[in-house]
């Protein structure tokens, strides 16, 4: 069963097109939502994907939070829909409150786009459930705002309540240092790379998952990340979807 | 209706890292200045605001300044009033 999956594009989006083509290449179908529509076209799942939203204007993901399709993806995650922000994708979640966190400047102030590697946390989660082991996971950062910082309080909180999904890690699978230390491309508090809400339905992290899905593009080590969304949303499908069956 | 200009003056919170401000500190050293510290770079918006009193106008500004020009969580944002805006000709008695 193909499962639909939104692919939000704001004015700016510019890395739809990866989402649109990870998505189908994890099997699912995309469906792309103008940021001026405030319904989801029933869609099981969303991504927010990367670019530079209303031109990143004010504060990076900030206008974007206030669009009509926000409305929607805010009322979807309310009601425990799963949604996936990469890089861009992330700073709006952050700035709609949806995940915890800042997404403040580079610490390093550089545009850092190269090849990192994340350790994923936990693979229990709807985000990472299909990655094949907890290994250092190689794909691309593109940002020039992506260290995530939140005060000691906040950060206790989302270590304590498990919604840490990836670290920076080093090549031999060691969790990133501060700033100084070339494997954190940002300067992340405690080398987090992304996070999810406390519900554990709605996730964002700065790196592209999205463009590392093929061999022929470098690492297809982010499929496992884009399969995860996609086999929760069919999850999540086939358990809503049979009441209808046989109703007329 | 009284129409006022503002200005909305944000800026890192005390104690959040400010590396805008760190590299501007780490630049006076080329301009051989000497005794300047704690820089803070942040920015400042400036708007008119046409409302029925200058308290209603103000809690408008307020409003944007904790929901759209700041972010709470790492910054701090002021808001000033410059009175009568040049764009009230015509509202006499805007002040």
């Amino acid at each position: 069963m193909t499962v639909r999956i939104g692919v939000v594009v704001f004015p700016g989006s510019n890395r739809d097109i990866d989402a649109v083509n990870a998505l189908e290449v994890a099997g699912a179908e995309p469906v792309r939502l103008w940021h001026e529509q405030a319904s989801l076209d029933g869609v099981a799942a969303v991504v927010l994907p990367g670019g530079f939203a209303y031109g990143d204007y004010l504060r990076a993901g900030v206008i974007a939070r206030f669009s009509p399709v926000m409305r929607g993806v805010t009322a979807f995650a309310a009601d425990g829909g799963l949604v996936l922000g990469i890089c861009n994708g992330f700073q709006v979640l952050a700035e709609a409150r949806l995940v915890p966190g800042v997404l403040m400047r580079n610490r390093g102030l550089r545009f850092v786009a190269r090849e990192i590697a994340i350790l994923p946390e936990r693979l229990d989660s709807p985000f990472t459930r299909s990655i094949d082991a907890r290994r250092p996971l190689r794909m691309p950062v593109a940002h020039g705002e992506g260290c995530w910082y939140a005060d000691e309080t906040t950060a206790d909180a989302v270590e304590r309540d498990g919604q840490v999904l990836f670290r920076y890690a080093r090549d031999d699978g060691s969790v990133a240092g501060g700033e100084e230390d070339r494997a954190n491309p940002n300067g992340s508090l405690r080398a987090i790379a992304g996070v999810s809400n406390v519900a554990g339905n709605v996730a964002g992290l700065m790196p592209h998952p999205e463009t590392a899905v093929e061999v022929v593009l470098g690492s297809d080590d982010g499929l496992g990340i884009i399969r995860s969304l996609v086999d929760s949303a069919r999850e999540r499908v086939a358990g809503h979807a049979p009441v209808e069956v046989g109703v007329r | 209706m009284t129409t006022l200009r503002f200005a909305v003056n944000v800026l890192p919170k005390d104690g959040i890292l400010d590396p805008q401000g760190r590299a501007v500190e780490q630049s006076l050293g080329l301009l051989d200045v000497q005794g300047v510290s704690a820089v803070r770079v942040g920015r400042r918006i400036e708007l008119t605001v046409e409302a029925p009193d200058e308290l209603a106008a103000r809690a408008i500004v307020e409003r944007l300044a904790g929901d759209l020009f700041s972010n709470p969580l790492i910054e701090q944002a002021s808001v000033e009033a410059l009175g009568a805006s040049s764009a009230a000709v015509g509202t006499a008695g805007a002040r």
